[in-house]
């Protein structure tokens, strides 16, 4: 009975043992469900691991055969086509780095504008629900963002964004270049903007439970040495919680990256490699949403997982970094 | 020195400015998002949503089936996921502690919690729909529950740690077995958050398309066969947005208005029910 007291969530042995003689019926009744119990709980975590290693092993077999036929070329080939059953994902590989990229670099400095005026700005009385309804944003299914980015969104970029641009600047310029495609809407880019209002609020919860956890005292004692809040903010809060921002964009990075039902009802769904900011385009995800259900052939589907093997191990490697980063100072 | 003061204190409140507008424009795209919403889904809700099955192009229908459809799937899929959820996060938080095996389950468990949700759909068919030879309702539940396992196991943890160590105590002193503290203590003195965590996996996975798509399909019938292909919310909205048809799009305009309302509210509840502890 030394150990339990100090520490009972680490005790192996049920507390009742002590009293075994005493009362040996009772007391063997405890023992037997106590580490049967453990057992379970223990089952149930090994299960989450099983999980995990499940869903490697069933992307791994049921993706072998397109990386077994099209070797290396299936990560650098843009040739898609389930007519010839070739097979090549660098157009969605490239598609999916774009647009989380994008995304992050659109929604970074809002997320942390929205952090920090939740935090340090806002009035007492208006912060709590305006953190509350940020959050609520996160949580509107991908799907309805989906719809809203193809009956509104769109529309709207390419009438008073794309059409004036395309105007403005010739096909034989850079820009022109940069901005060329079917001014519908569907692109790359606007696939991004999708994805930078899906991370945003994610991002921005995140950032500002980090702003939380650093102590009043450091904040007034920057203010108390004369700091602006400019300057409390940037030399002082976030240098403080650094590695947790990082951890923060890996997060939000991963997100973007795995997103599928928002992206694919914006982005155009061309296995084509993407060629300017307006052109149409696919992303891993977006293509296994599009096109497995109606999968032409072994070929094509054992492709499709194959995808899914890539994002998952881009992602897997993303998510990693950010947990890491992200677990060591709420742990210290 | 005057004016060095002033050009700092000009830019920290252009910074100011800047995390005002940026907070702005946030729940601006709330705003415009739920509008979209309502101006677009509110007129092709009647009564009919609800007494009549998705129909043919151009033909009277509602969206019964789908509502009952994406009902029964997350139903199972939250059994599915509360039983090794709460066990597991159970054992990460009473039994596990620093231990290196706990340390891992709970990084993968972060991890799991971000993953692509297509992959799970993916995965699922590969374990469920090929060797079984066909869609199946279940498959879009078991699909469901590997979604929301790792937010109930995190929140399951998250609210055990915080109960003190005092009624671990003193369920010890009266000579309660640990299964007997655990259950009868623990578990119930952290009922709100519990349920908290369940109801933001339930709002997370009534929404969840992708893990839908090559599991339980959709389907333009009512179906209450957990074998064969299902319709649910999210696919009427996937293949009804698409379409050509006007009255079809309204539908799926009306399911995503159903579906976002009830996220958000179950969203709020949550949230409701977890400050009620707190704030005591």
């Amino acid at each position: 009975m030394q150990t339990p007291l100090t520490s009972p969530r680490m005790d192996a042995k049920p507390a009742a043992e002590g009293e075994g003689a005493l009362m040996p019926h009772k007391a063997k009744k405890v023992s037997m469900i106590d580490p049967l119990f453990r057992m379970v709980t223990f089952a149930a975590a090994t299960m989450l691991l099983a999980l995990l290693g499940g869903i490697i092993v069933s992307l791994l077999i049921g993706g072998w055969p397109a990386f077994a036929a099209a070797g290396f070329g299936f990560f650098t080939s843009t040739e898609w086509n389930p007519v010839t059953e070739k097979f090549g994902a660098a157009g969605p590989i490239v598609g999916t780095l774009i647009t989380a990229f994008l995304a992050l670099l659109m929604s970074l400095p809002i997320a942390i504008g929205v952090s920090v005026y939740l935090t340090q700005f806002a009035p007492a009385p208006i912060a709590r629900p305006l953190a509350i309804a940020v959050e609520l944003l996160a949580g509107i299914p991908s799907i309805v963002f989906g719809i809203w980015g193809l009956f509104v969104f769109a529309p709207f970029f390419a009438e008073h964004v794309q059409i004036p641009l395309t105007r403005a600047f010739p096909p034989q310029t850079d820009i022109g270049r940069l901005i060329a495609g079917v001014p519908n809407g569907a692109n790359i880019f606007t696939a991004s903007v999708i994805l930078a209002i899906m991370i945003l609020p994610y991002m921005a919860a995140v950032f500002r439970d980090l702003f939380l956890s650093i102590p009043p005292q450091v904040r007034e004692a920057a203010f108390g040495v004369g700091a602006t809040p400019l300057e409390v903010v940037t030399k002082v809060l976030i240098p403080y919680v650094r590695q947790g921002m990082v951890g923060v964009v890996m997060l939000g990075f991963g997100r973007a990256l795995g997103e599928t039902m928002a992206v694919t009802f914006v982005i155009g769904n061309s296995m084509n490699y993407p060629n300017s900011l307006f052109s149409s385009g696919a992303t891993l995800a977006s293509t296994i949403a599009n096109q497995f259900a109606e999968a032409s052939g072994e070929m094509h589907r054992a492709s499709l997982i194959a995808l899914g093997l890539v994002l998952f191990i881009i992602t897997f490697l993303v998510l990693a970094v950010a947990r890491l980063l992200l677990r060591a100072p709420t742990h210290s | 020195m005057k004016a060095k003061l002033s050009l700092r204190q000009i830019k920290s409140s252009l910074f100011q400015g800047f995390c005002l507008v940026t907070t702005l424009l946030a729940i601006m795209a709330l705003g415009m998002i739920l509008w979209s919403l309502f101006s677009q889904g509110l007129a092709g809700l009647s009564l009919d949503i609800i007494t009549m099955d998705t129909p043919a192009p151009e033909t009277r229908g509602g969206l019964r089936n789908a509502i009952v459809g994406s009902l029964i799937m997350c139903s199972i899929a939250m059994i599915l996921a509360l039983i090794v959820g709460v066990l597991a996060g159970t054992w990460l938080s009473e039994f596990g502690g620093q231990s290196r095996y706990a340390t891992l389950v709970r990084f993968l468990n972060d991890v799991l919690l971000s993953a692509p949700s297509i992959l799970i759909g993916l995965c699922v068919y590969e374990a469920m729909v090929k060797p079984f030879g066909g869609f199946s309702a279940l498959a879009g539940a078991v699909a469901l529950a590997i979604i929301a396992l790792p937010i109930i196991t995190r929140t399951t943890e998250d609210m055990l740690r915080l109960q003190p160590n005092a009624l671990r105590e003193a369920g010890m002193a009266i000579g309660a077995s640990q299964f007997h503290t655990i259950r009868s203590i623990i578990w119930s003195a952290a009922r709100a958050g519990l349920l908290t965590g369940a109801l933001l996996a339930f709002a997370r996975i009534s929404g969840e398309t992708a893990p839908l798509l090559f599991t339980a399909l959709g389907s333009n019938f009512f179906s209450l066969d957990l074998t064969s292909p299902m319709s649910s919310l999210p696919s009427v909205m996937n293949t009804y947005a698409m379409s050509p048809f006007d009255d079809w799009v309204r539908l799926a305009w009306s399911a995503a208005l159903i579906v976002a309302v009830s996220v958000l509210s179950i969203n709020i509840v949550g949230r409701y029910l977890l400050r009620q502890p707190v704030s005591k």
